[in-house]
């Protein structure tokens, strides 16, 4: 019983970075209908920012907090320079500029900051809070860092002038440019807090999985099937997904198929959702006319 | 894509097709043992590239896990090598069988998915392979982390027209052959009401199914032929590196194939060369410079292609000869 309980209560805390890269790809699918292929990579790159910045003697809370102000920014940039030109091309255009920016981005740390692993710190202490002994206190803290960063993003998107310019923008672009929002920058804001989210979930993850090139590709995948379990169209379906996914991928780790096969129980469920029920759990089930 | 819209061939690309079938013919007679084991390589990558093209460049289904298909060629090539001991041109039908059911499997659920969507669970097949090929219960037959090491085959013949014969000269001209007969295959597939239905069905597929055609049919084909002609590329290659192990089909070659494709030129028959010219050669050259070069060389190409000619090398070449046309046509004649 204790096994199984730490088993859940891991899988929770992966299940946070999980629910928090299917956000970024939420919020971007929603405004653009577009999958990020280098959502992953965009978060690895802000990690390591991170850990420059930390390497410099920047206290761990601001650089935390100056890395989330960098991704935000290199994310409204790369949908200025890059993603705006073929907002409307076909989607195998869209899909191809996706992957170049992917292998940008995973060269560029690799280039920049060498193929060797890092060790990256946590900012949360080492030994387990309350006396518990089931979790960890970075698992714990990643998993509030996760709440805080939805609360904050569900106030945003509720209350403040700008949240609800960027859901119309989202729900009605031609409309919304009628009414004098300037749909684009809206778009781009919303790639901005995209990467941001992510750079929260590569810096929560980062002491775990240690840092690399390619610590994130792993996790961009159980992110899409956080996303598409939830419904790749609905914010809190996504973090619930991400936390289903995190549990279920340790669970079934453990006691069904051993750990060398956790990457296939995301293509299973990737798969599965996508045949049985492409909507997810929470999402619109598209309709088409014709 | 004009040589869809009619069956008769210009003298001029017969003519091209056979000087270029000559120069390939002699090639390896003039080039080194290892150029020669690229050059290899570099015709194992056509197949490939032509067999996803033909998915996605003429289906328009986006696929970025055909390293999949690519790893189940290679195995069934090497399994039946090592632990059947079968020659290793009687692998190769079996291979594209395997590939062929397998392809036409996974294309069965992908029916349901569209664009991003089918690109997505690609995408995951390609990131989880080669966990699966890792796995222990399979391990008796694929080896594991090992992989397997198989014997390079000896050329049957000592000389040939008075040169001498090794083994990478031989399966250099083996592949050589096999490549003609699957290009020739494809030509044929596509040029007709084959590749018309596959094009008809990428552009308008509610059109496409009122003109009575099978999309749901055609659809799955498409993915079982293009994953056979991308099996019988692994197979191919496989025999040619003489070893199969999970960490070489990682997510990277399945992307290359995607890079490749889309330089090389989308649907586009010729461009398969191209395209898999630049697999091999690009991080072959780049990886002097440093490890992440190919990766950001790829990373730039990709973009820029799809700004500057999305229609590959292929259309950049059939822009240019039609540029150069009309500026002869338009010269007044002295």
């Amino acid at each position: 019983m204790e096994t199984f309980l730490h088993q859940v209560v891991a899988g929770l805390a992966t299940g946070g970075i999980y629910a928090s890269v299917a956000l970024a790809l939420v919020m971007i699918y929603q405004a653009t209908h577009h999958i990020n292929f280098a959502q992953g990579e965009l978060a690895m790159f802000a990690t390591y920012i991170c850990w420059s910045l930390i390497n410099a003697g920047v206290p761990y809370w601001v650089a935390f907090f100056s890395t989330i102000a960098i991704a935000f920014c290199l994310g409204v940039l790369i949908e200025r320079v890059i993603v705006r030109p073929v907002e409307r091309a076909p989607v195998l255009t869209v899909v191809v500029v996706f992957l170049g920016l992917l292998f940008i981005l995973n060269s560029m740390a690799g280039w920049i900051f060498t193929y060797t692993i890092k060790s990256f710190p946590s900012p949360f202490p080492k030994e387990p809070p309350f006396g518990l002994h089931i979790i960890s206190s970075h698992e714990l803290g990643a998993v509030g860092v996760t709440l805080v960063v939805l609360v904050l993003l569900f106030g945003f998107f509720r209350f403040t002038p700008l949240g609800l310019a960027m859901r119309a923008a989202a729900q009605n672009p031609d409309s919304s440019r009628l009414v004098g929002i300037r749909v684009g920058w809206m778009l781009a804001l919303g790639w901005g807090l995209a990467a941001a989210i992510g750079s929260t979930a590569g810096m929560m993850v980062a002491p775990i999985v240690f840092l690399d090139p390619n610590m994130m590709s792993g996790i961009l995948l159980y992110a899409f099937a956080a996303a598409l379990v939830g419904g790749i169209d609905s914010p809190g379906g996504a973090v619930l997904g991400g936390f289903l996914v995190g549990v279920l991928e340790n669970i079934v780790g453990a006691y069904l198929i051993g750990t060398e096969l956790k990457l296939t129980v995301a293509l299973v469920l990737i798969v599965g959702v996508l045949v049985v029920r492409p909507a997810g759990l929470f999402g619109k089930v598209i309709v088409t006319r014709v | 894509m004009n040589d869809l819209s009619t069956n008769r061939v210009p003298p001029v690309q017969v003519l091209l097709v056979a000087l270029a079938l000559l120069a390939a013919c002699a090639l390896p007679f003039f080039l080194s043992n290892y150029s020669t084991f690229q050059m290899t390589m570099v015709l194992v990558y056509a197949i490939a590239l032509l067999g996803l093209n033909i998915l996605t460049g003429y289906n328009g289904q986006i696929s970025l896990g055909h390293g999949a298909f690519y790893a189940i060629g290679a195995y069934a090539t090497a399994v039946l090598m090592d632990k059947f001991g079968w020659p290793y041109w009687a692998t190769l039908p079996v291979a594209a069988a395997v590939c062929l059911v397998a392809g036409f499997l996974f294309g069965l659920p992908a029916l349901r998915l569209e664009g991003p969507y089918l690109a997505l669970a690609t995408f995951a097949l390609a990131v989880a392979l080669p966990q699966l090929l890792k796995y222990k219960h399979l391990e008796e037959w694929t080896g594991g982390v090992q992989g397997i090491v198989i014997t390079k085959p000896e050329s049957p013949f000592a000389t040939l027209f008075g040169q001498t014969m090794n083994g990478d000269r031989w399966l250099y001209l083996f592949t050589l052959a096999v490549t003609v007969v699957m290009f020739v295959i494809g030509w044929n597939l596509l040029r007709g009401r084959i590749g018309r239905a596959l094009i008809a069905i990428r552009d308008q597929p509610v059109a496409a199914s009122s003109m009575g055609i099978d999309n749901a049919m055609y659809k799955s084909l498409a993915f079982g032929v293009s994953a056979m002609f991308t099996g019988v590329a692994g197979a191919l290659g496989a025999i040619a590196v003489a070893f199969v192990a999970p960490d070489s089909f990682t997510v990277f070659l399945s992307l290359s194939l995607m890079v490749g494709m889309v330089i090389g030129g989308l649907a586009s028959i010729s461009g398969a060369f191209f395209g898999a010219l630049v697999v091999q050669f690009v991080p072959n050259v780049a990886d002097h410079i440093s490890k992440a070069a190919p990766g950001a060389i790829y990373g730039a190409m990709l973009i820029l292609f799809m700004y500057v000619m999305p229609t590959g090398i292929v259309g950049a070449i059939r822009l240019g000869w039609g540029k150069l046309r009309r500026w002869r046509a338009g010269r007044p004649r002295a």
